[in-house]
């Protein structure tokens, strides 16, 4: 066995590589910086493109101008970068542009702390967008993830042609972690789908039975339309209701109809538990720790470490707290993700506990808060 | 070749409007050139200018306000062989004014047409980033307090290699497009024109007008000889050629037994300068290079040599969770800023954790075990008192032992910055005064 060291940050870089990802656009920010950093030395000699915006909004417009040329294309930014990125998340889930967007989370609101960590925008990834469309959001825990999360957020863009955000942290980006990159498994990678030989084909055509239009990159010998206004299977501007409707439909079921494909998630059962933990992000990393050291005196829990965020993996959260009573959520904010635990859940008891001051909680703290009765 | 025009969508302007125009030229202009519809990309986006790409069979990109430059620019980089025309208003000029700075400075090979009619048509005839102070706009009083921006003298300190300034009645408006698109870096057009449906309704716009309008204005007449230089992403795919590849990720195996067994938590307390983050690697890899699994969080402020840095190293023969420390097995305090930032860490610590306190750094009253080393004294700079500490605890066997930290330095540093570190672990020594 062998073990590098990697943070965060690095291993999100190494696994978008992995993942065919060769066009980067970022503007610096703390904590997300290294992410930029470290494509500016993967992308460039494997032919591959890593430029600096001039802001966020145009760094992740160039995104958007490479992925419909036919790029799988990355962008990382932290809370205030988040603000810029929204009318272009509104664009690529609307035209169905497939990207993948990091946040590497500091402690909010606004510039807040550049270098403490928080899940402040766990609501925000999801809903800071015009039209309230989903998107999928997947959170890191650690190193291995942020490596391996990133390849699914990859194969996830390609195959929905939907934005998808990873959910990191000061915590997870900035922290050096070892981790054996020979045993980590490694998701088959996938490419978004081209049109069978010889069919016809429209930018926002779904063949029969599909929920997602092929793709044909802007540039190749077909000509191909990409428009942020109210389109039809054209491409062009359309104002009949049935299929602007019928569109926007598409949009939400082709995510939420399909979430159980991609529900990620770690399970720690406790034999004769009531009482459910569910936490996600760094957070986890406590939680585990209690989880395993479990006293004879203290309350028995089990534990939901959730990595698919959103959609919210409802069925997975219904069946894995069937058997308890009570539910403790515990996140690294005010109570963001607790509402569509108390949503999917609610005829359990629902505790919370978080935590918003730059510091991580505790072992100690989630204990307190699991053994209060 | 003939027209790309799209027959079944064709141009929807007001009757009068400058931008019919020069959607025709800009056809001809293609025919002249021979280009397929394949072979082009129109990005647009909000504005009447904002209809350009449906009337054209090309491919098609259309978004939001002011950031079409954006779109095109990672369209271009990625399919260099595209000619990417782009479309936008003086409104998305005023909006999108960044992006027009960055793409100047840039001189990535695309067109840009500003279709110049002083006001916001399609919202209103607002005023926008070209409207004249005298002008009655949709704006009240507000254009009056204002001086338009003249944008050819801006691309053009900004760096753009291409800048023309024509009316959209120019006879010879054709070939100047082709000029334009032809250049082989970025090339802006201010295409001024009558807006009928709105601007023309309170302001009595002529092409006389216009023509003497330009007239009083400094000539932009194409080729800015200063800004000429290579296209941005032909010396891209040079310069990037010319890179290195990135080494792969070093993967350390177990050479060395750690000198203790199981858990072990360092917290190094100091200020920035003192490459405490630096030390939390070294020591990691110290770890690693004994089969150990580690984690180093960090803490810091902003500021870049100033301010608090402390660093949080786990090594353990376990996985490892929470990467938090509250019980340390040592903690080195070697700054004042550091210290004051974890206080509280000192206040429950028993005999078994391990201090190594630098003269002149105070630390709270504390039932731990404390060493005081006097850095200075033995002629080490602060900034390597980081490395020292975690030296002194390789010399004791605690946590790591020379040969792993041996080890981590070969790794992690070179030349120099090695050799130094070597003598440093070689000669630094604890006091015997305490």
């Amino acid at each position: 066995m062998t073990q590098c060291l990697l943070e965060g940050n690095e291993a999100i870089a190494r696994g978008a590589v992995y993942s065919g990802c060769r066009f980067f656009a970022g503007y610096p920010i703390t904590p997300a910086t290294s992410i930029s950093n470290t494509m500016l030395q993967l992308l460039p000699p494997l032919g591959g493109i890593c430029i600096q915006g001039e802001d966020e909004i145009a760094s992740i417009g160039y995104c958007l101008g490479a992925s419909m040329a036919g790029m799988k294309v990355m962008t990382a930014t932290s809370g205030p970068g988040m603000s810029l990125y929204s009318e272009n998340v509104s664009f690529a889930i609307g035209s169905e542009i497939p990207i993948v967007i990091v946040d590497v989370q500091r402690l909010g609101p606004s510039t807040g702390s550049a270098t403490r960590g928080a899940d402040g925008d766990i609501q925000f990834m999801q809903w800071g967008n015009s039209g309230g469309l989903p998107v999928i959001v997947l959170a890191p825990v650690d190193v291995k993830d942020c490596f391996v999360l990133t390849m699914h957020a990859f194969n996830l863009a390609e195959e929905y042609r939907c934005p998808v955000f990873v959910a990191s942290n000061k915590e997870i980006g900035l922290t050096r972690e070892s981790i054996d990159l020979d045993t980590v498994e490694r998701p088959a990678i996938y490419t978004r789908a081209a049109p069978q030989e010889g069919k016809s084909f429209l930018p926002f055509g779904t063949p029969p039975g599909r929920m997602v239009p092929d793709f044909l990159p802007i540039g190749g010998e077909t000509l191909v339309r990409q428009t942020s206004s109210t389109h039809g299977p054209n491409g062009y501007i359309t104002v009949d209701p049935d299929e602007i409707g019928g569109i926007r439909q598409r949009l939400k079921d082709k995510l939420i109809s399909n979430v159980d494909q991609y529900s990620y998630y770690e399970e720690y059962r406790k034999e004769a538990a009531d009482t459910l933990l569910i936490t996600y992000g760094v957070t986890a990393r406590a939680a585990r720790d209690l989880f395993h050291n479990q006293g004879a005196d203290s309350r028995p829990f089990s534990l939901l470490v959730l990595k698919t965020l959103w959609p919210v993996p409802e069925s997975l959260i219904q069946e894995k707290a069937r058997a308890v009573k009570r539910v403790v959520m515990v996140e690294m904010n005010l109570g963001q993700y607790v509402r569509e635990v108390e949503r999917t859940l609610p005829d359990k008891d629902i505790e919370f506990f978080g935590q918003m001051n730059g510091k991580l909680i505790t072992p100690g703290q989630i204990r307190k808060v699991i053994d209060h009765v | 070749m003939s027209s790309l025009l799209n027959t079944a969508r064709p141009p929807a302007f007001c009757p009068g409007c400058a931008h019919d125009r020069i959607a025709k030229v800009l056809d001809k202009c293609f025919e002249n050139m021979g280009l397929n519809g394949n072979q082009i990309a129109i990005i647009s986006d909000i504005g009447c200018g904002g209809l350009f790409d449906t009337f054209f069979h090309t491919h098609a990109f259309h978004g939001l306000h002011g950031r079409a430059l954006t779109y095109a620019t990672g369209l271009k980089l990625a399919r260099p062989e595209l000619e990417v025309v782009v479309i936008m208003g003086d409104g998305g000029l005023g909006i999108g004014g960044a992006h027009l700075l960055g793409v100047c400075r840039r001189n990535l090979s695309l067109t840009l047409i500003i279709l110049n009619n002083f006001n916001f048509g399609m919202t209103g005839g607002q005023y926008s980033s070209t409207t004249p102070p005298e002008a009655q706009v949709g704006s009240g009083f507000l254009n009056s307090l204002e001086r338009p921006l003249d944008v050819c003298q801006v691309a053009a300190s900004a760096g753009a290699p291409f800048v023309i300034r024509r009316s959209g009645m120019d006879k010879n408006l054709a070939e100047d497009m082709e000029k334009a698109i032809r250049f082989d870096g970025f090339s802006v057009m201010d295409i001024w024109g009558i807006c009928p449906g709105r601007y023309q309704k309170q302001n009595k716009l002529t092409p006389q007008g216009i023509d003497e309008a330009l007239a009083n204005l400094p000539p932009a007449e194409g080729l800015v000889k200063e800004n000429m230089r290579k296209e941005y992403g032909q010396a891209y795919r040079e310069t990037a050629s010319r890179q290195k590849a990135s080494p792969v990720p070093l993967r350390i195996g177990k050479l060395f037994d750690p000198p203790e067994p199981g858990r072990r938590e360092v917290v190094i307390l100091g200020s920035a300068g003192q490459r405490i983050v630096t030390a939390g690697e070294i020591l990691c890899l110290a770890g690693l290079t004994a089969g150990l699994k580690a984690t180093q969080k960090n803490e810091y402020d902003i500021t870049v040599l100033r301010g608090a840095s402390n660093a949080e190293v786990i090594l353990s023969s376990e996985e490892i969770g929470f990467t938090g420390i509250e019980r340390p097995s040592v903690i080195a305090a070697l700054g004042q800023e550091g210290v004051g930032r974890r206080r509280h860490l000192f206040e429950s610590l028993k005999q078994e954790t391990f201090i190594l306190q630098a003269d002149g750094v105070e630390i709270p009253d504390t039932d731990a075990m404390v060493r005081r080393v006097n850095f200075k004294g033995q002629g080490i700079k602060s900034s390597d008192w980081a490395l020292a500490s975690i030296s002194l605890l390789a010399k004791l066997h605690r946590v790591i032992s020379p040969e792993m930290l041996r080890s981590a330095l070969e790794i992690r540093l070179k030349e120099q910055s090695l050799i130094a570190s070597l003598e440093l672990l070689d000669r630094v020594e604890m006091d015997n005064s305490t």
